[in-house]
């Protein structure tokens, strides 16, 4: 009965879906600011998504309670989770944005696939087994171990649920983008289809669909830049340094793409933004989640060990792309908008036209090498990859928004701890379905809005705020709920407000005149993550309430079992 | 009855080493991963034309990519050497640990 029902909703939805993307198709014919719908790109993607809904009637069927819902049972393995915590992490816009600022300006995209990349071994050292001894579904299990858990538990629902949407809003904006471009759908149902597809996996097939939809992308997206990375290293008899000579005579900029540029522009913005990237992916609530899915701390070390090694060699990729776009998208007047004046093009001295960039924009360069290496087909599969990534981050996302109100929120601070299983699992799903539909309005909302500051201040929240009070409240034996909570608030507010007082946002969004923004730094973090820490020091060490003194002769009990695992959650139900 | 179970712990002196051990580690892993990363970020913030030179007298590859590629190396090193140990070494002095816990 129950499977019946799920059938006919894949069906009917799988139905909308094919009559949406068609009416998109048939509506987008007669514009060419659009490219031309890709049907070989729409295929392969209808296979991947025939796939994983495939996988997701399978994911539904063993998802009976809270635990298969938010960790899948605790029965993924070490290599598994690795993959997903890749898929997980290797968003759209690191691929895409990555490739395409190598493409734009050489050196400077390393710096960022770097950052991105070192938050991973503090993780492993610092938090990845204490995690998994200590929690069992969010990382507030964790952080409220031995504290008062109502306003820790809100505190850091807040905090999640505030990443979840910021995050959430840029890749819906950039998923709507980039499939406008890729398979020439219009941007409303293409935000659409997202959000639609994303509800299935997360609302039928909770946690095990959505690892099994991100290690199915992480697989194909290392598969896909391998092979472009490849292909452009054979041209150059895998020599690098040809690669480079090559890159450097064509370029624009020439021998200036060797060096760091203008992405770094003062030492305080230099480590503001490398603490963000760092210890933010400490923070991340989708990230924090997929500790849970392992069945000991053994598997979670094995996890991070796989996802540092994947998303490591993916960046390395990403740089090999991105220099591999400047020698065989940038001479092909086929990838490049012509420099039109009074809609005629613009001819230089020798009589050639002028081109002003990429066909689809600077994000695009890795998508045209595709076409450059392999044809259309394998651009199609290429494409199909950057949505499939988009919905497996999205995914990810959606659940851990869902985890928090449902298990934080209604479980145990309206419930106090007493709500079965059952009903906490249907507000679950009753928030997915919120979520969903919230991160549709707002992907449609904020369309024609700057959203590049948003993963950034996603960043900045998830290490000014969650970190933190995560960090202290697992390794400082003094620290108590009224310091934790005070400290992840101030955190918060501080990296919120200092982000809008910032010219990514003062001028760039709410248009200020230009030298207004009173904030000169490129990150918060620096200062917000600062001020949460003291916050928490200075608060806990005031609270000397009966309530502290209880917390802190908590603290050896816990710490035996975040070392030890003693008494740890062993997964399936508990 | 976990209570009990987690003062043997507590009194045991092998759980006191293992906590030292692994903690001296990973505090001496993040450091490194920190002067590695940091480092790279000021040399990017104080000193771009050194990272800009080139290799060698006719060579295009700058001093600053084998760097960057390195740190994504060493990272991934780093944290692979960790995972390693703790699983075998720091893992069975855990298992004794909560297994003479068990016993008594």
């Amino acid at each position: 009965m129950r499977n019946n029902t799920v059938r006919n909703c894949v069906g009917l939805l799988l139905g909308m879906l094919v009559a949406s993307a068609a009416l998109a198709a048939g509506a987008d014919l007669g514009q060419t600011s659009k490219q031309a719908t890709n049907w070989v790109a729409i295929g392969m993607f209808g296979g991947f998504v025939a796939i994983t809904l495939g996988i997701t009637k399978w994911a539904a069927a063993k998802t009976k309670s809270a635990a298969d819902f938010y960790t899948a049972g605790g029965g993924i393995t070490g290599f598994q989770n690795g993959l997903a915590i890749a898929g997980d992490y290797m968003s759209a816009a690191s691929f895409l944005g990555i490739s395409g600022l190598v493409f734009a300006s050489g050196f400077d995209g390393l710096i960022f696939s770097i950052g991105w990349l070192v938050g991973w071994p503090v993780i492993t050292f610092l938090m990845a087994e204490r995690l998994r001894n200590l929690g069992k579904f969010t990382f507030a299990d964790v952080a409220s171990y031995r504290f008062a858990q109502t306003p820790t538990r809100v505190f850091a629902a807040c905090g999640s649920l505030v990443v979840v949407a910021f995050y959430m809003i840029a890749q819906m904006v950039g998923a709507g983008q980039l499939i406008k471009v890729l398979f020439g759908l219009e941007y409303q149902y293409a935000v659409m289809i997202v959000g639609v597809l994303m509800m299935m996996y997360v609302l039928f097939g909770g946690m095990t669909a959505t690892t099994w939809v991100q290690i199915i992308k992480a697989v194909m997206l290392l598969t896909g830049a391998t092979f472009m990375a490849l292909a452009v290293l054979y041209q150059f008899n895998f020599s690098p340094e040809a690669l480079f000579t090559k890159a450097v005579e064509i370029h624009t900029k020439h021998g200036a793409i060797m060096a760091p540029g203008a992405l770094i522009k003062d030492p305080v913005s230099a480590i503001s933004v490398g603490m963000a990237l760092m210890f933010g992916t400490a923070g991340l609530p989708h990230i924090l989640m997929r500790f849970f899915t392992v069945p000991s701390a053994k598997e979670a070390r094995k996890s991070v060990g796989w996802a540092t090694t994947w998303i490591g060699y993916f960046y390395i990729l990403t740089f090999i792309i991105g220099f591999g776009a400047i020698v065989l998208v940038s001479t092909d007047p086929a990838y490049l908008v012509a420099k039109m004046v009074d809609g005629k093009q613009v001819l230089d001295a020798a009589g050639n036209p002028v081109y002003e960039g990429l066909k689809g924009g600077g994000n695009m360069a890795a998508i045209h090498l595709a076409n450059a290496v392999g044809g259309n087909v394998f651009l199609g599969f290429i494409s199909a990859v950057a949505f499939a990534t988009i919905l497996a981050v999205v995914a990810g996302l959606t659940l851990s928004g869902a985890s928090a109100v449902s298990h934080d929120l209604y479980a145990t601070v309206f419930k106090k701890g007493q709500a079965d299983s059952a009903s906490e699992l249907r507000v679950s799903k009753i928030t997915t379905i919120c979520l969903g539909v919230v991160a549709v309005f707002l992907g449609i909302a904020f369309e024609k809005e700057n959203v590049a500051y948003m993963v950034m201040l996603a960043f900045a929240i998830a290490c000014s705020a969650n970190f933190p009070v995560l960090f202290m409240s697992v390794l400082w034996k003094d620290c108590t709920t009224k310091g934790a909570v005070a400290g992840g608030f101030v955190g918060l507010f501080s990296s919120v407000g200092l982000t809008i007082a910032s010219a990514s946002v003062w001028e760039a969004v709410l248009h200020n005149p230009k030298g207004s923004a009173w904030y000169p730094y490129s990150s918060p973090a620096l200062f917000s993550m600062s001020a949460a820490f003291l916050t928490i020091y200075l608060v806990s060490k005031m609270d000397n309430s009966k309530q502290a003194q209880l917390e802190r002769s908590l603290f050896p009990a816990q710490k035996v079992r975040s070392e030890t695992g003693l008494g740890a959650a062993t997964g399936s139900g508990h | 009855m976990v209570d009990e179970v987690a003062a043997r712990v507590e009194a045991n002196p092998k759980y006191h080493k293992l906590v030292g051990m692994r903690s001296s580690y990973s505090i001496i892993m993040t450091i490194c991963v920190m002067v590695v990363y940091y480092g790279y970020i000021l040399l990017i913030a104080f000193n771009k034309e050194w990272l800009g030179t080139k290799l060698a007298d006719g060579w295009t590859t700058s001093v600053g990519i084998p760097l960057g590629v390195g740190v994504i190396v060493i990272t991934i090193i780093l944290t692979n050497l960790y995972v390693r140990r703790a699983n075998t070494e720091f893992d069975s002095l855990n298992a004794e640990i909560i297994k003479e816990a068990n016993k008594k």
